[in-house]
């Protein structure tokens, strides 16, 4: 087994990542993002084991009338299944494919656990509330410099800079 | 122009550009780096600035790329998604998922990207983030009142704060510049190493070069909005090759109720008022530049005739189109203040003698007297409001 490759340099990644998106932009007229497909799994779900449930609940409802072909016909649903094979298909090149689960020197696995949930919980949230995610809201949002964008982007790395102190332990 | 979804890529089609670009995105995040919640995470305790570097090069880049597209008129920004401002929800979630990011360690789109290639702690983010959508649907009334509070529209930064566009984007990209230098320092002096000085390969430094000239370009350079309506001021009116249409056949097509006829209606809605022709659509100088009213124009098997006031308007709008490259547009002789007198209020007192004007007579005559009673039956105004419909996008 050879160790993994080297990562890509950040600048031409960051510049790669900007030309993807403005093409993304070009041809479809939207950005990128993420946690939209999400959403619509959590829909999908929902409307599949609690029919009645899903039929009644605003949000439902909501999503229904804006999505009427279904939760799962989305566009980003088809852009994050993209994501996995991509992102498969690097670390297979770079030999970087491997099950772990990754925690910071001074924590245990439980506490990488319950974190990796909780925070993904709060990000899952912080993303339908903020209407978008660092990909969907943040990146996206500054590429046509959207003023709510830029302040979510703001709100988010200002966000984590001031928890960082706390949680420190996690970490470093 | 762009967009090209949904002209000249259809919905089912999108779909399939969605995986493309997907794949194309996780590939770029994992080789970034992105797949291991260590390195992203080194951004906020100051050992690994990768996320900044990469985040704000795309940022840049793309925003370079779209205002490049949309000055040389190959973009519709009127049709692209620009997230709604909220500005309440913006500040709140954004905090939200900032803490979510400290303590989980990823963002949903480096979660996925990092469960691909199995990070059992990503598998376990993507989780909590659909508990974390289903707490906000469930808990959907209590939250919405936060959600939907602040609403600002879709407003472009620079139109919130009042800069110029190219200086709002200067000033962005120069920050991040800064950021890029500073973060070095900070990440050497964290690692307790030597500040790492970037080290580019000749043919990125190449790439990178001609991409900033093309990007400089937007700024120098005219846009082809401006230097279309420019070329149009400066020019004598008489320079367009438009064809000219007499008012007499004007008259008679529009009596006659040609399906081929199309009225370009130039005048502002006061001007005009309730006046407007049959089969005539309201249209504004910016309406040429905008990919969806100007489709009317690019329609086979018609006769666009431009009105307006007077001629020489009539003539500058033809150029304008000729120079956006639609062809046979036809502008009205005399304008509408012409087709005002001599056929709308045509003196029926003045003797004809020739055979030729007494034919003239009897049309005008007859359409003196059956026009008003058209126009004031129309209603139509035209469709350039209504077909303006802005891509869906966000999360």
């Amino acid at each position: 087994m050879t160790s993994p490759k080297e990562y890509m340099n950040p600048y031409v990644a960051g510049a790669l990542l900007g030309l993807l998106l403005t093409l993304t932009i070009f041809i479809t007229g939207r950005g990128l993002g993420a946690s939209g497909a999400m959403k619509s799994a959590t829909v999908a779900t929902m409307q599949t084991i609690a029919p009645s449930h899903t039929k009644e609940a605003t949000f439902y409802k909501d999503y229904t009338v804006e999505h009427p072909e279904g939760a799962l016909k989305n566009w980003l649903v088809f852009e994050v299944i993209g994501v996995v094979i991509g992102a498969f298909l690097s670390g297979l090149l770079s030999r970087r494919l491997s099950f772990v689960l990754e925690h910071g020197p001074r924590t245990t696995r439980a506490v990488r656990v319950v974190g990796a949930l909780f925070g993904g919980a709060l990000f899952g949230f912080g993303a339908q509330l903020g209407r978008g995610c660092t990909s969907g809201a943040a990146l996206s949002g500054m590429a046509v410099l959207s003023t709510g964008g830029i302040i979510t982007m703001l709100a988010i790395f200002g966000g984590a800079y001031a928890f960082a102190y706390f949680f420190r332990k996690f970490w470093v | 122009m762009g967009p090209l979804v949904p002209d000249i890529i259809g919905p089912n089609l999108n779909f399939v550009v969605a995986l493309f670009i997907g794949i194309a995105f996780g590939w770029i995040l994992e080789q970034a780096g992105f797949s291991t919640s260590k390195k992203l995470v080194g951004l906020f305790y100051g050992y690994d600035f990768t996320v900044l570097r990469v985040f704000f090069t795309g940022g840049i880049v793309a925003m370079a790329g779209v205002i490049t597209l949309q000055h040389f008129g190959l973009l519709d920004i009127n049709l692209t998604y620009i997230n709604p401002t909220f500005i309440w929800s913006a500040l709140v979630g954004g905090l939200i998922m900032g803490l979510g990011f400290v303590v989980g360690g990823f963002c949903p789109g480096t979660s996925v990207c990092a469960a691909a290639i199995g990070k059992i702690d990503a598998i376990l983010f993507i989780a909590g983030s659909a508990l974390g959508v289903l707490l906000f649907a469930e808990g959907y009334p209590l939250f919405e009142g936060l959600y939907k509070a602040g609403n600002w529209g879709n407003p472009q930064v620079f139109e919130s704060t009042g800069l110029s566009k190219p200086l709002f984007a200067f000033l962005l990209t120069t920050m991040a510049l800064l950021a890029f230098w500073a973060v070095s320092l900070i990440e050497a002096r964290v690692r307790g190493e030597k500040p790492a000085y970037v080290h580019l390969s000749r043919t990125s430094i190449a790439v990178a070069g001609v991409g900033v000239l093309i990007a400089f370009s937007a700024f120098v350079l005219p846009s082809k909005k401006d230097a279309l309506l420019g070329e149009a001021a400066a020019s004598a009116s008489t320079q367009s090759r438009a064809r000219v249409m007499s008012l007499d056949e004007f008259a008679f097509r529009v009596l006659d109720a040609d399906p081929r006829l199309q009225i370009i209606d130039f005048r502002p809605a006061k001007e005009s008022g309730s006046g407007r022709l049959p089969k005539s659509v309201s249209f504004t100088v910016d309406n040429l530049f905008e990919k969806e009213p100007a489709r009317l124009l690019g329609r086979r098997h018609v006769i666009s005739v431009f009105v307006a006031s007077d001629e020489a308007t009539e003539r500058r709008m033809a150029g304008i189109a000729e120079g956006l490259g639609y062809k046979h547009i036809h502008v009205l002789e005399g304008g509408l203040n012409a087709f005002n007198t001599e056929i709308l209020h045509f003196d029926s007192t003045k003797v004809p003698h020739t055979r030729q004007e007494i034919d003239t007579y009897r049309f005008r005559n007859r359409a003196r007297r059956t026009l008003p009673a058209l126009i004031a039956a129309n209603t139509f105004s035209g469709p350039v409001k209504k077909t303006i419909k802005r891509a869906v996008g966000g999360c």
